[in-house]
């Protein structure tokens, strides 16, 4: 097997890590806030993404933006009633909120939908091969690795490089101090907020191709999100992706040649990079 | 309310009060009532047990650990293993074994891992009970994989009572005994200078640096003394049970005991009692009558307790009971 | 409450008692995974166990039937066994039947020997379950039943030489795997490579492994993975990958193709060559039947799977116990019953193997075509009254 095909394979296995985790690295890693119900977001937005396209005909892109805002909107409710009572209790009490909020999640869309798991149907041009020139390649990969990279340079821009940024970093370092200079916390951490609930819903919808999308999906996938956010390192958004690359990459490689090490690898990778750098790799340190 | 200086409280917490038996009236009491749910009975317990090991680090020595359940299963599969490879059947020496080979492994992977704190703590707990759990899943020779050990059946209970199949009225009893003895142990553990000290790393890390406490070593031994009292959790599960499969080492037991313990209250000892009672009784009976929907109604009564009871049940308890003092008072 | 509504109660109550007078009743434990992974498998259970009862009204001979359903939730084998405890000791069910997960049976195993009472499996594949207690029979399948049909069709059918075998890390798979090395091999073929594919809790990126089957040119991949999520996965990743046009068949049991999920495959799956006990497409008047009161109880876009036919079947088992006993449920007098009990099910004629107490059943190989615009399993084949291979040959556990 070629360099290049294990590359490309790895690049996409950790884009789809990163594509699922990103709204996590908001929420948690930006804002610092637990939320293990990040994939009950994720999942919900691939349900209006998946639903969407079967009952409307939705074209893909637009369910996508669909999900985003409905999932949005849904997490701006959640969050003026519930979440922001949360910011400043402990850690556990998070812990205990978010998931039970799973299991509200998780329970209504089993009543309510039905346990069956749902597929979301892509257009005809992102399935099969691409003809790269000098490879051929699985298109949806492909379209993945571009989305991905497209959703970091976005982020990285939104929240390095805008008064907004620094604003949302100024006020998860000090929110006493940022609030007296005049920016109004609340409303900030709402819309941040928003914005990784947002992103949770494309990631459940993009990652549906893949990882599948069933009632169950937040639990299942919430050590693959945690795992990615670790590493990473809290506060910054742009070592999640580098961490889902590094952690997809060599996941592949060892997959291809010891297939006998199965799930192993992911684990014994994640505990050799937190043991090496406890603070995640591009997290501050002491932080 | 009669009113006691600080350092009266302190030296008189240590001391047994008459509330203290209430427990374990209850649960004898629960014996005789509910002779048709011992089976589920036995399980409340083993989780009361393995919920209050968790305390001992989460509570009392502030490890936030997400990995617990390898130190049950290490503890589950050691009493089953030897029983089923070495003809090794009886109960309380198995479970010496249990505490024994879980305690081991607390000890090494605390010396490893307690270096960090926070989510990279929690991750890292995480991915070694994971790790555990992939090779119990390699090892099927040993630990038969995925379907696990069956059909285990052990000796009497110090030669004495044998094991009840069917309505598990000896092993309510035995696991009873076996939860009060490690609760003693436990409480006085936590109310010794050694869990004092703990409650100061847990409280002001600096401090404790500062004033030349050994910390890591500290909290080394607590985690291993609490991978020990897992362990026999987990020892008592595969006894009581009569098998043992890799779920005994998955994440679903090392979140729900966390969940448990939190939802009763942290660091307050007694929280793992209430946590698990609340937490077992209403999943039991409402997914008795609502098997499809149950999840529904746990998920809000955890929404809500987070919401509205800050640490837990017995967080919430006191702080009712505050504020009537404070009326009375005032 | 008020005096009114007392006495309304008090007399339904009467009622109640009047109408339970004179007809015995039996009680049927149903223990499923209603949450959590295994929801949707149960759902399907639990509407193949309805269905029987529509379609059959007068199955039990008079004698009223009582279900007592209990959610075993996770896979443990924990849950399940407290449910089936609580069952018998408090509900006093006079039967056990449901059972999704082999660990869930396993577990419950000791607990049924213990009290005597007879258990019918709906759906817990792994093979010598059995074997674990005298009261237990099975309607299901074992995975041996379609792993060695497949590895016998794919070397006398389909005139594969090599074969490249890959499956989810745990013991159906494991079972899968056996199964068809010991016939493909048997019957002149080559395994050139097994590939371990991760554990049934999350679904795998399986673009790794099966680059690394292509990669070996064999003429047939058999490909085992759990009903569900993972199938949809296979399916996409065999067609983006091109393997099709790199000459490699895709091949495996049934649970690859299972019903509901089979439209959402897509195209990549034309062409996918399996072998089952059942598929909704099979041509018999008793499953169209089945099918068409299927869909008018829980909707035109449902479709029962081998599961659904399971929960029907299971039932059918527990009715010939209730009527050939009248009534009085005794535990070996239940399980002598089933002993050689033969039935015409919607997946054509079935049996219970006296010796085994497990099923014998007919496996069909089935190649997905399209029709009409839909995913259509065509049957190509048939290989009659195939028994559980695993006992026959004596293999591992399954030695008795």
């Amino acid at each position: 097997m070629d360099l290049i095909t294990i590359l490309l394979g790895g690049l996409a296995s950790g884009m789809v890590l990163f594509i699922v985790s990103v709204g996590l690295s908001v929420t948690m890693g930006l804002m610092g806030f637990v939320n293990l119900a990040h994939g009950g977001f994720a999942m919900l937005g691939g349900y209006v993404i998946a639903l969407s396209m079967q009952h409307w005909g939705l074209p893909f892109g637009w369910a996508l933006l669909l999900g985003f805002i409905a999932i949005a909107a849904l997490s701006v409710v959640l969050e003026r009633l519930f979440y922001s009572r949360l910011y400043r209790a402990g850690e556990l009490d998070q812990v205990l909120f978010t998931i039970g909020l799973v299991f509200v999640m998780t329970a209504s869309v089993t009543l309510g939908i039905g346990p069956t798991s749902q597929s979301v149907v892509l257009p005809d041009w992102l399935k099969g091969q691409t003809d790269l020139g000098f490879i051929q390649y699985r298109t949806y990969s492909l379209a993945l690795i571009a989305a991905g990279s497209l959703l970091v340079l976005a982020l990285w821009l939104g929240f390095e490089r805008t008064r907004f940024g620094a604003r949302i970093r100024a006020a998860v370092d000090n929110r006493r101090m940022a609030s007296s200079l005049g920016v109004d916390v609340g409303r900030l951490f709402t819309v941040t907020f928003a914005i990784g609930s947002g992103l949770a819903a494309v990631g459940g919808g993009l990652g549906a191709e893949i990882l599948g999308l069933d009632p169950n999906y937040p639990l299942r996938y919430l050590v693959y999100f945690l795992i990615v956010v670790s590493v990473g390192g809290l506060g910054r958004v742009t070592g999640v992706f580098f961490a889902a690359l590094l952690i997809g990459v060599l996941d592949f490689v060892l997959k291809i040649y010891f297939p006998k090490g199965g799930t192993i690898f992911i684990y014994a990778l994640t505990l050799m990079l937190l043991l090496a750098r406890p603070q995640g790799l591009f997290g501050k340190k002491g932080s | 309310m009669a009113s006691f200086t600080a350092a009266e409280q302190l030296a008189r917490r240590h001391r047994f009060q008459w509330w203290e038996t209430l427990p374990w009236i209850a649960a004898l009491a629960a014996f005789f009532a509910f002779p048709n749910y011992l089976a589920f009975g036995t399980q409340v317990l083993i989780t009361i047990l393995f919920a209050l090991s968790v305390d001992l680090v989460l509570g009392y020595a502030g490890i936030v650990t997400l990995g617990h359940a390898a130190f049950f299963g290490a503890g589950a599969y050691t009493v089953g293993m030897l029983a089923s490879h070495f003809g090794w059947t009886e109960p309380l020496s198995g479970l010496l074994a249990a505490a024994l080979v879980a305690g081991a492994v607390g000890l090494v992977s605390g010396l490893v891992l307690l270096r960090t704190t926070g989510l990279t703590l929690l991750m890292l707990t995480l991915c070694t009970m994971t790790l555990l759990e992939q090779a119990a899943n390699m090892g099927a020779a040993w630990t038969g994989g995925f379907d696990g050990i069956p059909g285990l059946s052990f000796g009497k209970i110090l030669g004495l009572f044998s094991f009840d199949v069917l309505y598990f009225r000896s092993q309510y009893l035995y696991v009873l005994t076996v939860l009060l003895i490690c609760f003693l142990i436990a409480r006085t553990l936590i109310y010794s200078s050694f869990g004092q000290s703990l409650t100061g790393v847990r409280e002001n890390l600096l401090r404790m640096h500062a004033v030349g406490a050994p910390v890591r070593a500290r909290l080394v031994i607590a985690y291993a003394i609490s991978a020990a009292l897992a362990g026999v959790a987990g020892g008592l599960f595969t006894q009581a049970t009569g098998f043992v499969n890799l779920a005994v080492l998955g994440l679903e037991r090392a979140a729900g005991v966390l969940i448990v313990l939190i939802l009763g209250g942290y660091g307050r000892l007694y929280g793992a009692f209430v946590g698990a009672v609340a937490y077992m009784v209403l999943e039991h009976f409402l997914a008795k009558a609502y098997p499809t929907a149950w999840q529904l109604g746990i998920g809000i009564v955890l929404v809500v307790v987070a919401l509205y009871a800050r640490n837990g049940i017995l967080g919430l308890a006191e702080t009712l009971r505050g504020k009537r003092r404070q009326r009375s008072a005032s | 409450m008020n005096i009114k509504l007392t006495r309304v109660f008090a007399a339904a109550i009467l009622a109640a008692f009047a109408a339970g007078a004179g007809a015995q009743t039996v009680k049927v434990g149903v223990v499923l995974p209603y949450t959590g992974v295994g929801a949707e498998l149960a759902q399907q259970v639990d509407r193949g166990i309805q269905t029987f009862m529509t379609l059959n009204p007068n199955a039990f001979g008079g004698v009223k039937v009582e279900i007592v359903k209990r959610d075993s939730k996770n896979p443990s084998g924990a849950e399940a066994k407290t449910a089936v405890q609580e069952l018998i000791t408090q509900e006093k069910v006079d039967i056990l039947t449901g059972f999704i997960y082999s660990p869930d049976a396993i577990a419950s195993a000791q607990l049924v020997t213990e009290a005597k009472k007879p258990m019918v499996i709906m759906n817990a594949g792994t093979a010598w379950i059995t074997n674990l207690s005298p009261m237990i029979s099975r309607v299901s399948f074992s995975m041996w039943h379609a792993g060695y049909a497949m590895g016998e069709a794919a070397v006398k059918q389909m005139k594969a030489k090599t074969a490249v075998i890959g499956y989810t890390d745990y013991p159906p798979g494991k079972d899968s795997l056996d199964a068809f090395k010991r016939a493909f091999e048997g019957a002149g073929g080559k395994i050139v490579d097994e590939i371990p594919m991760g554990g049934p809790g999350q679904v795998p990126d399986f673009t790794p492994f099966f680059q690394r089957a292509k990669d070996k040119k064999p003429d047939v991949f058999f490909v085992f993975v759990p009903a569900g999520d993972h199938t949809l996965a296979v399916m996409k990743t065999y067609g983006a990958l091109g393997m099709r046009a790199a000459g490699i068949k895709l091949v495996g049991p049934g649970d690859i193709t299972q019903d509901i999920k089979l439209q959402a495959m897509g195209d990549d799956a034309v062409g996918l060559i399996t072998t089952h006990h059942y598929n909704a497409d099979l041509d018999n008047p008793l499953n169209k039947r089945f099918v068409e009161s299927w869909k008018k109880s829980f909707g035109p876009t449902t479709t029962p799977d081998f599961m659904g036919v399971q929960g029907y079947d299971g039932m059918a088992a527990i009715a010939h116990m209730v009527t050939t006993l009248k009534g009085k449920i005794d535990a070996d007098g239940a399980i002598n019953a089933l002993r050689g009990w033969k039935y015409d099910s919607p997946r054509g004629p079935i049996s219970i193997d006296p010796r085994t107490r497990d099923i014998v059943m007919n496996e069909y190989i089935s190649e997905l075509v399209k029709k009409d615009g839909r995913l259509v399993q065509k049957n190509i084949g048939m290989l009659p009254a195939v028994k559980d291979m695993c006992k026959e040959l004596q293999e591992g556990r399954c030695k008795q």
